[in-house]
């Protein structure tokens, strides 16, 4: 451990323009996973620990067509439709009855969910009575290209586009929108939104929503890199993405979603860079870089000054 | 009820409820099978667990999800010395040749995982302590994640992504019940104390308490210090009760079913901390007892499976109820919420 430093330094000049685009890949899915975390958080102030499940379930979905033969395209609305009902459910069953309550009891009943999911993904077998379903007929996409003299897999720049198009609408919505404006209104100060006529199961509905589609997005991306659909299917990247929006300040939309682009950015470009034997240690690798900026900028990495927002937990 | 003898008795009533459970736990423990035995010193362990979190997480009123790491650190090092020294060279091949050539017996192993415990959660907290809100929660969980990380991979300390294996199986009804009344007494005698209601000042109203004098950055560490001391110790009975150990298992589940068990409970009182470990535990032995009875024999992942997730609806559905916990986070005695005068 302790020669890390000086390897890790040397393999920097390793990091070629193969790994870039791949991390750029990387950095866009959790950015995507960001904003659907730090939708539900604007509205809310409650922090969706089973956010991955919602992924974990349009993956299942989408082994499910592949079992049945569906098209791609079939088997990507059943995606769609399995988690969007999935996070309705979730905001009827789960967090509106819990909408007063403190943010440590909003965060740990998250965990419960998160728990129940994960332990009803165990009980499913589509296929062959072993853990783990492969969703085949969408790995076409992994395919490689060469753009410029650089083999791209077909998915990075798919996620890379679909990213880009994703937010830009999402500022339109927010910005240009009635309902828009409505959503963040009820982010910077709920009670008095309310006062206003912000009527606040409409604005947490559409939140939810859109945040429901975001992880049927990143299903769809995450089973084509991953094709075997496992019980603890998106709760990694979940984590990372958790800590790379609070990293990058949970209590703007943007900071958070950059927090989000970072932190995946960063960790595939810290593995292509630490020496092969050495890539086990990626995590505490960065981890402590996480500790270190949140010791540095508590409030986050992008947040202006102080933050009343990071006292409400 | 304001002379000192009063304030004593109120004290032990407050006392006599944790410990009253806990022994009748330890009691049944040993008229029932060996089988059915193993549920009873799953529930009283986890309540050395549940208390230690509690230590920090309810008297500060900050959640944290690094409590358990400190837990894996006392498993590990009170597993790793106590394996005998003849079968450890065989098993754990890359360790430090200090770790590796030397053995103590069991109850300075346990010391052992509480002081490893207490320095790791020191020197985590000392720049950890200075965060407050998401921040501090977030960063005790990547402390969560790099100890994982560390465990899981590294050989010189531990067996890395193996299971540490020939652990001596000292946590017996005894150990476990001795162990958790020490785990409870320490608990409360800190809350009891004039350092524990200074933190709980702190978790009551951070600015008031820093307005008398209060520094929320020192009296959260020492907190801090205590539990991951004392989860260093939860750590070393539960490594002695399993007999052997992996990194995963001492990870992300059982910190959210340990946190679930103390806000079930009720965060804020040391009988919270008792009665929801229980209680979780209690829930989850029925639960999967109930599914393996009987002669009603599914492959061997299925009711594995459906124990867990009807745990997790009924834990979700006990915190969108009831989410103060059983107790509404009160001991057993109503006066302690009565106003008092600081000392």
């Amino acid at each position: 451990m302790s020669s890390l430093l000086p390897q890790f330094l040397a393999a920097v000049s390793d990091i070629d323009r193969q790994d870039l685009v791949d991390a750029l890949g990387q950095g866009a899915v959790y950015a995507l996973m960001a904003v659907g975390i730090g939708l539900v958080f604007g509205v809310l102030r409650l922090v969706n620990f089973a956010y991955g499940q919602l992924i974990m379930a349009g993956a299942y979905a989408l082994a499910f067509a592949s079992d049945r033969g569906w098209s791609v395209t079939q088997g990507i609305v059943f995606c769609f439709a399995v988690v969007l009902a999935l996070s309705v459910a979730m905001d009827r069953l789960v967090f509106r009855p819990l909408r007063t309550q403190s943010p440590a009891v909003m965060l740990v009943t998250t965990f419960a969910v998160a728990f129940l999911l994960q332990n009803a993904a165990l009980l499913i077998d589509v296929r062959d009575g072993t853990i783990g379903e492969p969703a085949a007929s969408i790995a076409s996409l992994n395919q490689a290209v060469t753009v410029w003299g650089t083999d791209v897999r077909k998915i990075v720049l798919v996620t890379i586009v679909v990213a880009a198009v994703s937010l830009a609408a999402l500022a339109l919505l927010l910005g240009k929108t009635t309902i828009g404006l409505q959503m963040r209104a009820a982010a910077v100060d709920f009670p008095t939104a309310r006062l206003l006529g912000v009527r606040a199961n409409r604005v947490i509905g559409l939140a939810v929503v859109l945040s429901g589609l975001l992880a049927a997005t990143v299903a769809v991306i995450l089973t084509v890199e991953q094709p075997l659909v496992d019980p603890s299917f998106g709760l990694k990247p979940t984590i990372v993405v958790l800590v790379g929006v609070v990293v990058g300040g949970i209590d703007r939309l943007w900071t958070a979603t950059l927090g989000g682009f970072v932190i995946g950015f960063a960790s595939d470009i810290i593995y292509a860079a630490l020496p092969t034997d050495q890539t086990v240690f990626l995590d505490s690798v960065l981890f402590a870089l996480v500790v270190v900026v949140l010791l540095v900028r508590p409030a986050g990495l992008f947040a202006r000054g102080g933050s009343s927002l990071a006292e409400r937990v | 009820m304001t002379g000192r003898a009063s304030r004593h008795v109120e004290a032990s009533v407050q006392l006599a409820g944790p410990v009253a459970l806990v022994v009748a736990a330890g009691l049944l423990s040993t008229t029932v099978s060996r089988s059915t035995q193993i549920y009873f010193l799953d529930a009283i362990v986890a309540v050395a667990m549940v208390v230690a979190i509690y230590v920090f997480v309810g008297n500060s009123g900050v959640l944290s999800f690094g409590q358990i790491s400190f837990v894996a650190v006392g498993a590990f090092a009170a597993g790793v010395m106590t394996i005998p020294q003849d079968s450890k060279q065989g098993v754990l091949t890359d360790l430090f040749p200090l770790l590796r050539d030397h053995t103590i017996g069991n109850v300075p192993s346990l010391g052992l995982a509480a002081l490893v415990g207490g320095v790791f959660a020191l020197l985590v907290g000392i720049p950890l302590m200075r965060l407050s809100g998401l921040a501090a929660g977030i960063a005790t969980f990547a402390v969560l994640e790099i100890t994982h990380n560390l465990l899981r991979e590294w050989t010189k300390i531990g067996p890395g992504a193996t299971t540490l294996p020939l652990v001596p199986e000292t946590t017996g009804p005894l150990q476990a019940t001795v162990g958790v009344l020490i785990v409870i007494v320490v608990a409360f005698a800190y809350q009891r104390s004039r350092l524990g209601r200074q933190l709980r000042a702190t978790r009551e109203d951070p600015a008031a308490a820093q307005g008398v004098g209060i520094s929320v950055h020192r009296q959260r560490l020492w907190a801090f210090v205590l539990s991951g001391a004392l989860a260093g110790f939860a750590g070393g009975l539960l490594v002695h009760e399993l007999g052997s150990i992996t990194a995963d298992q001492v990870y992300l589940e059982l910190t959210f079913v340990t946190l679930a068990m103390l806000v079930v409970g009720g965060a804020s009182s040391l009988l919270g901390a008792v009665v929801g470990a229980l209680a979780v535990s209690g829930l989850r032995s029925f639960l999967s007892g109930s599914e393996k009875g009987g002669d009603f024999n599914l492959i061997p992942d299925l009711p594995t499976g459906t124990t867990l997730v009807l745990l997790g609806a009924i834990m979700a559905a006990m915190l969108i109820l009831r989410p103060s916990g059983i107790t509404g986070g009160r001991e057993l005695s109503s006066a302690w919420l009565r106003p008092r005068r600081g000392a």
